[in-house]
């Protein structure tokens, strides 16, 4: 089929030219890391638990889904580089399917991100934590839609903007709220109610829970498939606009 | 080839509040004959870019129509992209790709397999005398051989018509030479070929045919030589303080003559005659002569009589 075709084409070449600089994977889960090795064991008394092993539980889900909101957030600076070299451009002359222009991207993105999780998880066994592959594949599924999700709409943005000076305060204002209103680095348990009303309303908090929950190994929990469901309907329609933003005349 | 009536594309930016409307294209009727070297000459701003950007697809013009080999550019715009190639002005190569991987990819996003797609990228790395860098990184290039790698992304499908957005701007005059060859050797494989330029000397020099664009609007077509024609016979340029040019004028009634701020221009059957019956003219009306020149008309003669500026000082 030339969607697939066509996605598989553009995916292998962003790829090949990431693999061609994989010390950027590498950049990406250091801030991650430190924070698992140097921040996380003092949260014990904060989480109110009293093992390494509880605490990452809580911590490491958190993590993986801020990981996968901020990297994918980023991506459209590399998508301005490509437009101003009249990379973008040379596509869109060309019949290849504007979806797969956006898709090949996002792909990519999925990948380097959940290669990243990969890492972080592992680093996390090694401190004693516990998850069943199966609860952990899902959550890294939850990670994936999320990362579709994110760098959709970065890119979307970039085709809209067009500069890195406008994309960084924009990516920035919209980023931090929405973290600092998830619960995602600490649960919102202990949050006055106004909080965790608003918290209700961020679709990040829905799959921050739904990913704790699958790292509790608590498949069974509601949050698990409406985080899936909501981050799903959320990445369809990023990739829906963004997808549209590529056919649209760009400079 | 291409045929175009009443292009028109204009376009909003914003400046603070106030929104400001440029007309980058009004109204654009166009005539491409197959297998011709076509030209569109203009300076900065002229609207060449826009104009060649509609015609690949790029843009949605706001009124008008064309069909480009053979397809129509508002009812089967993914036909038109099959037929065209199109490379554009600010070059289109990514730094740390090698020119094998992009042709290779760019030949693939055509729809052929990969074995033919490897084939193109060796015949055209050979035809554009680019095999020594093939698999090199595209950031290692010279600024020629760059662009000629952009080219060669652009005519790697075999395009029936390509787009060449001001090909030898920036380029060494050695690597201009070369690019003219190239553009010749398209034609000669069957090509249309479309370049925009704003060089006098390149339209001149290697257009079958031009259309002079200034502001938006086409204001001569023709083959080079016959525009120059149109002009008949010399020019003479005589140098004049710009206080005596209305005195000038007067005393040159009954010549075919423009006046501009320090000269007057005068096209005349024959120079070498003309010139001495000019000064006595001038020197009997009291007029202070400066430098006089005697050419054969240019392109820029051309331009200058359709839009009163010279091509050269824009
Ligand atoms: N995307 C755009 N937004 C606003 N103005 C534009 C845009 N593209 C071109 N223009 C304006 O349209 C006019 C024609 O530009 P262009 O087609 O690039 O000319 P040329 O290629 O002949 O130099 C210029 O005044 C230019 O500033
Ligand atoms: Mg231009």
């Amino acid at each position: 089929m030339k969607l697939l075709r066509d996605i598989s084409l553009i995916f292998n070449r962003q790829m090949q030219l990431l693999l061609r600089n994989p010390v950027w994977i590498l950049v990406g889960v250091f801030q991650p890391v430190m924070y698992l090795l140097l921040f996380a064991p003092l949260l014990k008394p904060a989480l109110g638990v009293s093992t390494d092993a509880e605490a990452y539980e809580i911590f490491v889900p958190g993590l993986l889904v801020l990981l996968a909101i901020f990297g994918g957030l980023f991506q459209g600076f590399g998508l301005i580089a490509e437009l101003r070299a009249g990379v973008i451009e040379r596509s869109r002359v060309t019949p290849v399917s504007r979806v797969a222009l956006l898709l090949g991207r996002s792909l990519r993105d999925v990948v380097s991100l959940i290669a990243q999780a990969v890492i972080i998880t592992l680093l996390a066994l090694v401190f004693d934590l516990r998850v069943f592959l199966g609860n952990l594949l899902l959550a890294y599924l939850m990670l994936a839609l999320i990362s579709l999700m994110t760098s959709a709409v970065s890119y979307g943005v970039a085709l809209v903007v067009k500069s890195e000076d406008a994309l960084a305060p924009l990516m920035n204002t919209v980023a931090q709220p929405v973290l600092l209103l998830s619960g995602i680095l600490l649960p919102l348990t202990f949050a006055p109610g106004w909080l965790q009303g608003v918290a209700d309303w961020n679709p990040f908090s829905w799959a921050v829970n739904g990913t704790r929950a699958l790292f509790r190994g608590d498949l069974g929990a509601p949050d698990v498939w409406q985080g899936l469901l909501i981050m799903a309907v959320l990445a369809v329609l990023a990739v829906a606009w963004a997808a549209r933003e590529f056919a649209r005349s760009v400079r | 080839m291409i045929e175009t009536r009443g292009l028109r594309k204009s376009f909003t930016s914003r400046q603070g509040r106030e929104k400001k409307t440029v007309e980058a294209v009004r109204g654009v009727d166009l005539n491409v004959a197959e297998g011709e070297i076509f030209g569109f000459l203009g300076p900065n701003g002229a609207g060449k870019t826009t104009t060649l950007r509609m015609l690949a697809t790029l843009i949605v013009p706001d009124d008008g129509t064309a069909t480009i080999a053979g397809a129509d550019l508002r009812s089967d715009p993914g036909e038109v992209r099959r037929r065209i190639g199109y490379v554009a002005q600010g070059g289109s190569t990514w730094d740390d790709s090698t020119a094998r991987e992009e042709l290779i990819l760019q030949a693939r996003l055509y729809g052929v397999s990969k074995t033919v797609a490897h084939q193109r990228a060796e015949r055209v790395l050979k035809g554009f005398q680019l095999s020594d860098y093939a698999d090199r990184k595209c950031k290692t290039y010279s600024g020629g051989q760059r662009r000629r790698v952009d080219i060669a992304l652009g005519i790697i499908h075999e395009p029936k018509v390509v787009f060449l957005d001001e090909p030898t701007t920036g380029l060494d005059p050695q690597s201009r030479a070369h690019m003219w060859d190239e553009i010749r050797r398209l034609r000669a494989e069957g090509m249309t070929v479309f370049i925009t330029t704003h060089y006098l000397d390149e339209a001149d020099a290697l257009c079958d045919r031009i259309s002079i664009m200034d502001n938006g609007e086409i204001v001569a077509s023709g083959t080079p030589a016959d525009l120059k024609r149109e002009i008949s016979g010399d020019v003479v340029r005589v140098g004049l303080p710009a206080s005596s040019i209305a005195a000038a004028a007067e005393a040159l009634e009954g010549y075919k003559f423009d006046t501009y701020d320090d000269n007057v221009r005068l096209y005349v059957e024959d120079g070498a005659v003309a010139i001495p019956q000019i000064l006595r003219a001038l020197d009997a009306a009291d007029v202070p002569l400066g430098t006089v020149e005697l050419h054969r008309p240019s392109l820029d003669d051309v331009f200058l009589t359709k839009t009163g500026r010279s091509l050269r000082e824009s």
